[in-house]
């Protein structure tokens, strides 16, 4: 009798620490959650200030949050003053070609390192991991020249095929293609299917999920890349999207509603694909983290 | 049986070629845009080159040159500064991950929130910083000195990028911000949940508190984790620092945010030194390769592998 009790009663005494650590946790959490959005917040709140108002520095500081009027204009202007639609479209071109470009030729090659034999194999793919660990600084200068002599230069080429072909996702892919059972290929062998329908029909279903985090990362990596089409691009009208909004910054340094209007007009494309493909994100993390 | 060897070497040989078609199109871009420049990259570290008059064979002066360069091992230094950023990033995903790995409801929210910097990052996130780090009109300073006239205390904050012994933290600060909700915390958290629960019970049945299980336990548990993220962002840090250095400080004031790859990117890009730029990316390999062995040597065995 007296030994049940003591269970009920640490029972009791485990529960009040669960809910003293639920509480500590949400806490710490909820305090996290708002250090990262609220410069976001400031971002949009600027984004919709008539521009001057933020240098008259009231003393009011729940102002700074609250635009006393929304200024809608901002947006149509930002988007006026450079050609923003040409910058969006171009980066969206980029980024579309290296992606679709970087998915099928990485999966293909992904394929015949993961599943095929032939000469050289291994030193092929040692190579291939060995430059992996090389700093994309060191490639970076004779890809310029390279370019520079064929006349890439300036086009939109010169973002495109570098961008396409990285050891990187090839590698990823056959990590995962090593996974996949093989007795559906092999059935789908005695069926007399050959090797480029046993990928089209068989790995490629089957590898959705690393696929769609290839995908989303190359997507998103692409999307942001700055430095690249900063060297390889020099008209206004071929800039993608982050040279562009370089370039509008320095144009208009002190607009500060124009330069939130505009970044946020960037941000915004990025941030509905990761609210869709969340879940491949988190999936390809860590997945690529594995490896280590 | 002399039919089925030749048979065999048949489909041997056709498996090869199958090989080589699904190959081709990567090992095409493999050979022209990275196992070839890397050898030219090699080549031109021991040219003189502007790429208008013809190049100059010098031998070894670029690296003699890189060897003796101020500039290059000051920009040296503000890389491997700017990492400090690592280790107080890392404590905020362990945190976090911590947090996020009670079973609470909500965890999908929170970690989208903390995954928007991360998500956002580049030009755009790095001219809002520029704004908030602004000395007279930026919510940091208007903040501060907010705080200063409530508790009535003299809080002026720095010009946080505009004085040389504020820009570095200022970025540091921006970069922990960034990136401590990352792929660090969903690396982490993982990596909790793959910690066995026996452990924990063993550990609760020896009377061990929270304390002592997470040092005992989980510390150990989760360091092939710590290990991995540490070395793939040192690794990514020392070529790192060059799109927020452009975007919000320009390299300044007085080359105090400038890093490798920046001074790289001006030998290169603006300079047009592209012999002495090539010496330059072969020094950070050359760091970096160091750091691997260095790594390898010292904290090779000290991880608990299960």
């Amino acid at each position: 009798m007296a030994r049940e009790l003591t269970v009920e009663e640490l029972r009791r005494e485990a529960k009040v620490k669960l809910w003293v650590k639920k509480f500590i946790a949400y806490t710490f959490l909820s305090t996290g959650a708002l250090a990262m959005i609220a410069p976001f917040l400031w971002m949009v709140t600027t984004s919709l200030k008539e521009p001057g108002s933020l240098f008259s520095y009231d003393s009011v500081w729940w102002k700074d949050w609250i635009p006393t009027q929304f200024v809608w204009q901002n947006y149509i202007k930002a988007w006026h003053v450079v050609p923003f639609a040409r910058f969006y479209l171009n980066s969206f071109f980029v980024t579309v070609c290296v992606t679709a470009g970087q998915v099928v030729t990485s999966s293909l090659a992904a394929y015949a390192f993961a599943r095929l034999n032939f000469p050289g194999r291994d030193n092929l793919f040692f190579a291939y991991l060995a430059t992996m660990m090389v700093p994309g600084a060191v490639t970076m200068i004779p890809v310029f020249i390279l370019l520079r002599s064929l006349g890439w230069i300036d086009t939109y080429k010169a973002i495109i095929l570098p961008g396409i072909f990285t050891a990187y996702g090839t590698f990823m892919l056959r990590q995962f293609f090593l996974t996949l059972p093989r007795e559906l290929e092999d059935a789908a062998k005695i069926d007399g299917c050959g090797y480029l329908g046993i990928f089209w029909r068989i790995i490629l279903p089957l590898s959705k999920p690393a696929l769609a985090t290839l995908t989303t990362f190359t997507f998103m990596g692409s999307w942001m890349n700055f430095m690249w089409p900063l060297i390889v691009i020099n008209t206004h009208e071929k800039f993608t999207l982050p040279v562009g909004l370089s370039y509008f910054q320095s144009l208009h340094t002190t607009d500060w509603s124009l330069l939130m209007a505009g970044s946020l007009m960037m941000i915004f494309p990025i941030f509905v694909v990761f609210v869709i493909t969340q879940r491949y994100f988190v999936e390809g993390i860590k997945l690529t983290g594995i490896r280590g | 049986m002399n039919r089925t060897k030749r048979l065999i070497l048949k489909n041997s040989t056709k498996e090869s070629l199958a090989a080589f078609g699904f190959l081709l199109p990567n090992l095409i871009g493999f050979l022209v845009f990275t196992s070839l420049p890397v050898l030219a990259s090699f080549v031109l570290s021991f040219v003189r080159w502007d790429l208008f008059s013809p190049p100059e064979f010098t031998g070894l002066d670029n690296f003699i040159r890189l060897f003796q360069d101020p500039y290059f091992w000051k920009y040296c230094w503000n890389t491997i500064y700017l990492m400090a950023a690592i280790p107080l990033s890392m404590t905020g995903s362990l945190l976090l991950a911590l947090a996020l790995n009670q079973k609470l409801k909500g965890i999908v929210f929170f970690r989208t929130v903390y995954f928007l910097p991360t998500i956002c990052t580049g030009v755009a996130i790095y001219m809002l910083w520029r704004l908030l780090y602004n000395a007279d009109f930026g919510l940091l300073n208007v903040t501060i000195a907010k705080m200063g006239e409530i508790f009535h205390l003299p809080l002026k904050g720095p010009n946080w990028l505009t004085d040389e012994e504020w820009a570095k933290p200022a970025l540091i600060i921006m970069n922990v911000w960034q990136t401590m909700g990352g792929y660090n915390m969903i690396l982490y958290l993982a990596a909790l949940q793959g910690v066995p629960r026996d452990l924990y019970e063993a550990a609760e049945m020896d009377g061990a508190n929270s304390w002592q299980k997470f040092w005992n336990v989980t510390w150990p548990q989760i360091s092939p984790t710590t290990f991995f993220i540490a070395t793939m962002s040192i690794i990514g840090g020392f070529q790192s620092g060059f799109d927020p250095a452009f975007i919000m400080t320009g390299g300044g004031p007085n080359g105090s945010t400038t890093t490798i790859i920046y001074y790289l990117f001006n030998n290169a890009f603006q300079w047009h030194q592209m012999g002495y730029a090539a010496a330059i990316a072969w020094g950070l390999f050359l760091i970096i390769f160091i750091f691997t062995l260095v790594k390898w040597k010292v904290f090779g065995k000290a991880v608990y592998y299960y």
